[in-house]
């Protein structure tokens, strides 16, 4: 029998088998989950550690976010993104002194500070501006492009003078009529709210409209036709358009504008009406008084 | 037997878990190496398409990781002989296998080529229960068939299921499904000795691997050099190891008779070292690479030099001629081809329709021995080399290795056994209840 004890001496014709323990680390090494455990996990889990205790330290932490800030606005205020003046675009010159008023910045300022979209809706806030778009454009200028409200009509009411745009917005006031005498006035009690049907109205009234003074909403629900010399036009709830057109048609007929009437009511479409002024009744009264005297 | 029956089942579960699992080893226990070989299997999705590619019986849903031989020490006659020597040259190639593949392996499917192989043909015949054969009437006729006392040392090591007989209807390969009246069967039956195959069993054990199937050598190494029409018509496999040759038959793709011879290469290498005063080692590097079985005349004048290192001047420059050493070798090849002849006419081999016999085995590679097989084993010799298979190295690829690989194959895609079918419930409750049934289904 073969001597059971090791009696070969150390590194003379070694023994080519694995001992057994190296054989059972060999394929503790090989198994999967170890295999992963020790490419992915243990490298990450030395980087956590050695992460951890750098953190744990109060100086490293605040020496950690006083060199990102840093960096931060190193960045930040790099020539690239410094922008240099303001650029209004579409306004005219009232409009500019009101943003430059409202968009108080002092230049140069980076990019990365600007609050654009609050700074948008400030501008947009404005009565005199529809729509508002706000940019930092090249050369480092901070460009404002605006679309002004376009005032349609003036709306008095009491002492006041407004500016209507077409949608019945507020778009500013105006001091006197002699402003802005292209533009027709409204008056009464909810009257911007109908500014379209207002601006048909005049549109329809065109063949007449040298005598036309304004359009007054009366009841909330009709318009009256105000004309030069007082005269007015009472307009039906319905087919109003019809109503001016026959008014039309009667004062080329018969001139019914030019005499002297103080109110052509219209209200009832069978029965159209017309009220004289108190001189003309007097006058008319007297000529026929004298008539039937004779 | 009933405990053989679970452990091959159990074996059969671990083979299903390691494929699933993906990674299995092949271990060849042989008297002069001992070969691992680790596969990866990664389903059918590799399968060729193609005119003329049939199933490929699963060969080519794994791959060949990792390859590994050592000399195998402990080892004689194809049986454990020293646990601790075979223990560390399993580990020495399972590690080495393992480091190649770079996958840690837990299952192995081994093979042992001694042990001495006892065939048994046997029949069991039934009534079939309602006129269609199902899978519990193969069950059945399976435990139908009369075992014979093969003694209390011994164990079945393969049980496979040869052929079936449907009344007057033979040959049928599966009868599932057809309709008569009486099934027979013909089981081939192998066991081998019980100490030689507890002995493997532990050494696997004692490297912490799990023993998924076991096979026999001379079955695994004829499933990779028999081509397919030989196991189909009919043909011998002999595998000449070191220790031992196996010899196995086939027919119809399935195994009919296994045996082995207990001699091999190495009994060719004793008796240089004894004719020739060498030791084992000069012996075998000059078998290697002067040997031969066939002497012409040119052999005559070429001299080998022995060596040798007693220090004595004449001893040590012998040469010998190539011719001397043939007629050393030859006589021990004839007696072990003799010896293979003398079981294949047992087994009534000259019956078959065809009589083709193949040589594989490290053995098999000594020039001219086809010459030579023919002489005493008839004309319808050739030497084999096992299948190629994917991944194979090329150093594994020759003679000494179809063992191994037809272990591969027997993994990818073994052969139905007898542990393989549900042995029928005979037990009371079960058979009233489906009494019961077949009442209601004849009156109703």
């Amino acid at each position: 029998m073969r001597p059971l004890a090791e009696r070969r001496p150390r590194g003379s014709l070694k023994d080519p088998a694995p001992s057994k323990w190296h054989y059972r680390w060999q394929r503790w090494m090989l198994t999967p989950g170890i295999k992963a455990g020790l490419r992915v996990g243990l490298p990450l889990a030395l980087i956590g550690i050695v992460a951890s205790v750098w953190f744990s330290d109060e100086a490293n932490r605040t020496a950690l976010t006083a060199r990102i800030d840093a960096l931060k606005s190193e960045f930040q205020h790099r020539p690239e993104f410094l922008v240099t003046s303001l650029r209004i675009l579409g306004g005219d010159d009232r409009i500019t002194s009101d943003i430059e008023r409202i968009v108080k910045i002092d230049f140069p300022v980076s990019s990365f500070d600007l609050e654009l979209e609050e700074m948008r809706r400030r501008v947009a806030a404005l009565h005199t501006v529809q729509e508002a778009r706000i940019k930092v454009a090249d050369s480092g200028a901070l460009e404002v492009t605006v679309i002004p409200r376009v005032p349609v009509a003036l709306w008095r009411t009491g002492d006041n003078l407004r500016l209507l745009d077409q949608n019945g917005i507020f778009a500013g006031a105006l001091a006197s009529r002699a402003e802005r005498l292209d533009l027709p006035v409204i008056a009464g009690e909810g009257a911007g709210a109908h500014i379209e049907d207002a601006l048909a109205i005049f549109a329809r009234a065109r063949p007449i409209s040298e005598k036309v003074r304004g359009l007054a909403r009366v009841g909330e629900r009709r318009w009256d036709l105000v004309l030069d010399r007082g005269v007015r036009i009472m307009l039906p709830v319905d087919d109003t358009m019809a109503a001016i057109d026959r008014v039309i048609a009667m004062d080329a007929a018969q001139d019914v504008l030019e005499r002297d009437v103080a109110v052509v009511d219209l209200r009832n479409g069978h029965r159209p009406t017309i009220r004289m002024t108190k001189a003309a009744a007097v006058s008319y009264r007297r000529a026929s008084q004298t008539g039937a005297e004779e | 037997m009933k405990d053989l029956y679970d452990s091959q089942r159990e074996m059969r579960k671990l083979r299903e878990t390691a494929m699933q699992r993906g990674v299995i080893a092949i271990l060849d226990v042989g008297t002069s190496k001992i070969a691992c070989l680790v596969l990866r299997f990664d389903g059918a999705a590799s399968q060729p398409q193609g005119e003329g590619i049939g199933s490929m019986a699963g060969q080519s849903s794994f791959r060949v990781i990792g390859a590994a031989t050592t000399r195998s020490r402990g080892v004689r006659f194809g049986e454990v002989e020293a646990m601790g020597e075979t223990e560390r040259a399993i580990r020495t190639a399972v590690q080495a296998a393992q480091k190649m593949a770079q996958v840690r392996v837990d299952h192995v499917i081994a093979c042992l080529s001694g042990a001495r192989p006892r065939s048994y043909g046997l029949d069991g015949a039934v009534d079939i229960e309602d006129s269609m054969v199902s899978d519990g009437d193969i069950g059945r006729v399976l435990a139908a068939c009369d075992v014979p006392d093969y003694g209390p040392d011994r164990e079945v090591l393969h049980a496979h299921p040869v052929n079936f007989a449907l009344d007057h209807r033979s040959g049928m390969s599966d009868p599932r499904g057809q309709i008569g009246q009486k099934l027979t069967t013909d089981l081939h039956m192998m066991t081998v000795d019980a100490t030689a195959l507890q002995n493997l069993y532990f050494c696997i054990k004692r490297c912490d691997l799990e023993l998924a199937g076991i096979a026999s050598s001379s079955y695994a190494s004829a499933l990779s050099t028999l081509v397919e029409d030989e196991q189909e018509l009919g043909a011998a496999c002999i595998d000449m190891g070191g220790g031992s040759t196996g010899i196995s038959v086939f027919m119809k793709k399935h195994m009919i008779y296994a045996d082995s011879v207990r001699m091999g290469g190495d009994h060719v290498t004793g008796d240089i070292s004894m004719g020739l005063q060498v030791p084992l080692a000069t012996a075998e590097r000059i078998k290697t690479f002067y040997g031969g079985v066939v002497a012409t005349g040119m052999d005559d004048r070429e001299k080998i030099d022995i060596g040798g290192d007693t220090g004595d001047w004449e001893h040590d420059r012998r040469t010998v001629s190539r011719a001397e050493l043939i007629g050393i070798m030859r006589p021990r090849v004839e007696e072990i081809l003799e010896e293979a002849r003398t079981r294949l006419d047992a087994a009534g081999f000259e019956y078959l329709p065809s009589q083709k016999i193949v040589l594989t085995g490290g053995a098999s590679q000594i020039p001219g021995l086809d010459g030579l097989a023919a002489k005493i084993l008839g004309q319808q010799v050739r030497l084999g080399r096992p299948l190629r298979v994917k991944g194979l190295p090329q150093a594994a690829t020759g003679p000494a290795f179809s063992s191994g690989v037809g272990l591969t194959l027997f993994a990818a895609h073994p052969q139905d056994e007898w542990w393989d079918f549900d042995v029928p419930v005979e037990t009371y409750p079960a058979r009233s209840l489906k009494r019961a049934v077949k009442w209601f289904k004849d009156n109703w």
